[in-house]
């Protein structure tokens, strides 16, 4: 559905300099499918939507929604953005502050119509919907968004939230192929993102909207995507759903930008095919001792590695365990969030994150048990 | 001078690829750049010429020189010229400070009463303009008929008068108080600016309330307290009205007295002007050089977050009365006392101090003279039309530098800018100066007709046009026109419909505020004007150089009203259009 295929794209900062942004960044996303592009500031997330949306011009590459090509180096293809039909919801909302919310949201419908006289692009010809089409389609958007009670009030006099939905509304509106979202969540208090997440998610769900999603955080791409991509420094750095990415992390960064890690280094002694195919089970030897691991990695002997290990993967008990990556340690601080109890514990001279259950209920200084399974354990190779 | 959004990109722009074709945008920037250029450069250039040539005769004609300097910085009278003036502009700019700095710390950070009429302040420079100000101390505090010296001596039994205004001290006293509302708008701005928590956090530091000011707010106004005096410094060595009427009679002689006599001298020494002239604005140069630079060290001291605002107020307790007489006190010192004495003598046949036998003199004689003034109703079409046609061309043109400064890539935008901001080192005089020595040496026709005073306010205000239409340009975010073309809009149809709608309160705002400064214009006016083009301040000005006292009164009382009225207007109109202060 959308092709984006080696993308590079950069610009001069305020100082004159050329601040490289997307590197080689190619990707695909089918039909109906939300896809986010993950990572921290700066890392070439927001150009490369910004390059799709026809709103950066990238310096090389190709863009393709439905084999129509809207951008190509090669070809020399610039779409200009007004006729891309695709919808954005900007992260500062960008809503109108001189119309109300019904004028906000019908303005693709009405702008359509206008230019339609003067543009000659197949794609472009359109017409003009009537007056009462045209507000039976806005009150129909408005009222998935639960603003059609609204729709007189003026722009200026609605909540973080109301706003938000509007400019998802007004990106609907003109049932475009594809959805941009820079950041939508990023403006709302914790409570107000944690629900308008849902909604999004239920809203692209059922209209079955291919698209893609740019953030910062972690949890929320997690929460909604069926695919997301990693990025750092202008590359991505791996594409898989949110079980694999959380999971199984290709890189460090990645594993340690995604979710809350522990990291062991040490060096692979050896290394035998498992009995899942592309996985293989290894042994490493770090501070801590030996370490049986696994790796989707290609590991041999003597490579230096770093294990991840998920706090929640970090398994605690009062009575030594059966079975392999047995530790005995002790507890040195307890922190309790209600639903969990995180714990640090002493193992020699290192401290492993361990989350765990509140009925756990050993006290500080006392003696414990650590066990790290291996099919949880994540070798990564140090580059 | 301004500083430029580098990142903001026109996505327009890069619409227009594969058909390279002509485009009207730019045969618009173009136009606009040679018409900036042409009203801003070309006058210095000629002022600076002319004050390199010596005067041309019938008999002989004019020859390089270096006379002109010579003769205006070669005698020890010059070190004089050169003392008061800054000791003048230095005097006003600090007086104007203290006053207006210690109001607007009274009206932002404390709960003096009467706050609510505080806004009324910063109407006065607009509605009482400056001649008629000092036209009305001179009939407060003038040794011979100034009423507060009559009634203190006759109090106290004094032999002497106890206040002249003819001297330094007098005119630092009128130009300072009549500059110290802009000092109370510029400092009020940086107190309402300034994030409370970071002297809050202070105070949970443990620090004092002296040293919370001292450590903190006084560090954090810092750029915007130098930048206030350095500005008041500026309009002060430039102001023309007080130094002409209260410095020339007792022989006190600032650089733009020291222009305007040298210019009316017979014959006129243009050259020896402009070589003052020069000086003058290099001065001028330096202070806005600098304060533009403090400008743009705004965003270091980043004062301004915008959330979580709240106004603290210190409780003042019984001191509040105090600072409330105060106010009052300088309420009646700027607004009540000068306009009571103009329309107390509006009603005199000759002018008198207030007295039971005066009260009985009453007439309207003054008000029958100027309404059937010879030139009345072609005067005040002159100042209408000029204000008007100034505003509107200013905000036209402005809009599309600024547009171009704003939102496009051009290479060297950032000249345009300083080019069209250029005229504010102009003082008054001096581009009054300029633009009449360029028009007298290239003869197109318009020297004497009122198209060259139309060409000196535009050129005078473009800097102030400019400034309304970048703040509100700066103001509409990217998003809301990127927002535009991802709805499918094309460049035009987001103009219209999103960008010109936005912009319409700041572009209003920007031509109301032309329109008035431009209506009370002197200092540029007064050496353009000829019979035919005269407009009301000029009306003023020779009423006053006739000694019609009472006359120039009822001018003056009718023509502060009509001001007064303009503005309200103003501001019934922004606030119907949603212009916020």
């Amino acid at each position: 559905m959308l092709r984006v295929d080696g993308l590079f794209t950069e610009y001069p900062n305020e100082k004159g300099e050329v601040v490289r942004a997307a590197q080689d960044v190619s990707f695909t996303v089918d039909e109906g499918r939300l896809f986010t592009l993950l990572g921290p500031s700066g890392c070439g997330k927001t150009t490369t939507l910004r390059s799709i949306a026809g709103l950066e011009r990238p310096k090389a590459g190709e863009i393709a929604v439905n084999d129509r090509v809207v951008y190509s180096s090669s070809k020399g293809i610039f779409v200009a953005p007004n006729r891309r039909g695709f919808g954005m919801v900007f992260q500062s909302y960008a809503i109108w502050p001189h119309m109300n919310v019904f004028e906000n949201a019908a303005f693709p419908l009405e702008v359509r119509g206008a230019g339609s006289v003067l543009r000659f692009g197949s794609a472009a010809r359109r017409t003009r919907l009537s007056r009462s089409d045209m507000r039976e389609r806005v009150m129909r958007v408005l009222t998935a968004v639960q603003l059609d009670d609204l729709a007189d009030r003026a722009a200026t006099k609605l909540s973080g939230g109301q706003q938000q939905r509007l400019a998802l509304a007004r990106a609907l509106v003109m049932e475009p192929a594809l959805l941009l979202l820079d950041e939508p969540l990023s403006n709302l208090d914790a409570k107000l993102r944690e629900k308008m997440r849902f909604e999004l998610k239920r809203l692209q769900r059922e209209l079955k909207i291919t698209t893609v999603y740019v953030t910062h955080d972690q949890s929320e791409a997690l929460a909604l995507s069926h695919q997301i991509a990693v990025m750092h420094r202008g590359r991505i750095q791996q594409v898989g759903t949110p079980r694999d990415i959380y999971e199984r992390p290709a890189s460090q960064f990645v594993a340690d930008f995604v979710g809350n890690t522990n990291f062991i280094d040490g060096v692979v002694v050896s290394c035998a095919p498992h009995a899942d195919h592309d996985q293989r089970s290894c042994v490493v030897r770090s501070e801590m001792g030996d370490l049986k691991v696994h790796s989707a990695q290609e590991l041999h002997h003597g490579d230096r590695v770093t294990v991840s290990i998920r706090p929640e993967d970090v398994e605690l008990s009062e009575e030594r365990p059966a079975g392999d990556n047995v530790w005995g340690g002790r507890v040195d601080q307890k922190v309790f969030l209600g639903e969990a109890l995180d714990f640090q514990v002493a193992v020699g001279a290192r401290t492993l994150f361990s989350r765990r259950h509140p009925t756990l209920r050993t006290k500080i200084g006392e003696a414990i048990f650590v066990q790290l399974r291996p099919d949880k354990c994540v070798a990564l190779k140090v580059s | 001078m301004r500083v430029s959004t580098g990142a903001t990109t026109n996505v327009f722009d890069r619409g227009a690829v594969l058909r390279p074709q002509f485009d009207w945008k730019w045969v618009i920037i173009g136009a606009s750049v040679v018409f900036t250029v042409y009203i801003a450069v070309i006058p210095l250039a000629f002022l600076l010429w002319q004050s390199f040539r010596t005067p041309e005769t019938a008999a002989t004609a004019a020859v390089w020189t270096l006379g002109n300097y010579a003769a205006a910085y070669g005698s020890t009278e010059t070190l004089r010229l050169f003392t008061t003036s800054l000791q003048f502009a230095s005097g006003t700019a600090l007086f104007a400070f203290v006053l207006g700095a210690g109001l607007a710390w009274m009206n932002e950070r404390t709960n003096t009463p009467f706050k609510t009429i505080f806004f009324a302040l910063s109407l006065i420079p607009l509605v009482i303009p400056s001649i008629l100000f000092t036209v009305a101390w001179i009939l407060l505090a003038s040794p011979q008929i100034g009423i507060i010296n009559l009634v203190l001596q006759g109090w106290l039994g004094l032999a002497e008068a106890p206040f002249d205004i003819y001297s330094v001290a007098g005119m630092i006293w009128v130009d300072g108080l009549h500059y110290s509302p802009m000092a109370f708008l510029l400092m009020s701005a940086a107190f309402r600016a300034m994030d409370p928590s970071l002297e809050e956090s202070a105070t949970m530091s443990g620090a004092s309330v002296f040293q919370v000011a001292r450590r903190v707010t006084l560090r954090l106004t810092w750029p915007a307290i130098v930048a206030t005096i350095l500005i008041l410094f500026v309009r002060a060595i430039e102001s023309f009205e007080v130094p002409a009427l209260l410095g020339l009679p007792s022989g006190i002689v600032v650089f733009t007295a020291a222009i305007y006599q040298a210019v009316h001298r017979y014959p006129s020494q243009v050259g020896l002007a402009s070589a003052y002239a020069v000086a003058l604005l290099a001065i001028t140069s330096v202070g806005v050089y600098f304060v533009s630079r403090l400008s743009g060290q705004g965003s270091k001291y980043a004062t301004m977050t915008g959330k979580g605002f709240r106004p603290r107020q210190i409780d003042l307790g019984r001191w509040r009365w105090l600072t409330a007489s105060i106010f009052i006190v300088y309420f009646l010192l700027i607004v009540v006392l000068p306009f009571s004495v103009l329309l107390w003598s509006s009603f005199q046949r000759f002018y008198a101090v207030p007295s039971t036998e005066a009260l009985q003199n009453l007439t309207l004689d003054p008000y029958r003279f100027i309404l059937s003034y010879p030139n009345l109703p072609r005067t005040v079409l002159n100042s209408l039309l000029l204000s008007f046609g100034a505003a509107t061309i200013v905000m036209l043109v402005t809009s599309v530098i600024c547009w171009i400064v704003v939102k496009t890539k051009l290479p060297g935008r950032w000249l345009l800018d300083n080019v069209a901001s250029l005229p504010i080192v102009f003082p008054g005089l001096v581009l009054g100066l300029s633009i009449m020595i360029f028009y007298l040496n290239v003869d197109v026709g318009i020297y004497g007709t009122i198209w060259i005073m139309l060409i000196a306010y535009v050129t005078r205000f473009m800097p102030y046009g400019l400034r309304y239409t970048t703040t509100s340009m700066l103001q509409i975010h990217r998003e809301l026109e990127e927002s535009a073309a991802m709805s499918g809009a094309s460049w035009s149809t987001t103009f219209r419909r999103v960008v010109l709608p936005l912009l319409k309160p700041g572009l209003l705002a920007g031509w109301i505020y032309v329109m008035i400064v431009s209506i009370r214009e002197l200092s540029t006016s007064i050496l353009l004007y000829s019979p035919d083009t005269q407009v009301v301040s000029i009306v003023i000005w020779e009423l006053w150089e006739n000694g019609q006292y009472v006359e120039l009164s009822a001018l003056g009382v009718l023509f502060i009203i009509s001001l007064f009225v303009l503005v309200l207007m103003a501001r019934w109109l922004g606030q119907k259009y949603g212009i916020k202060e």
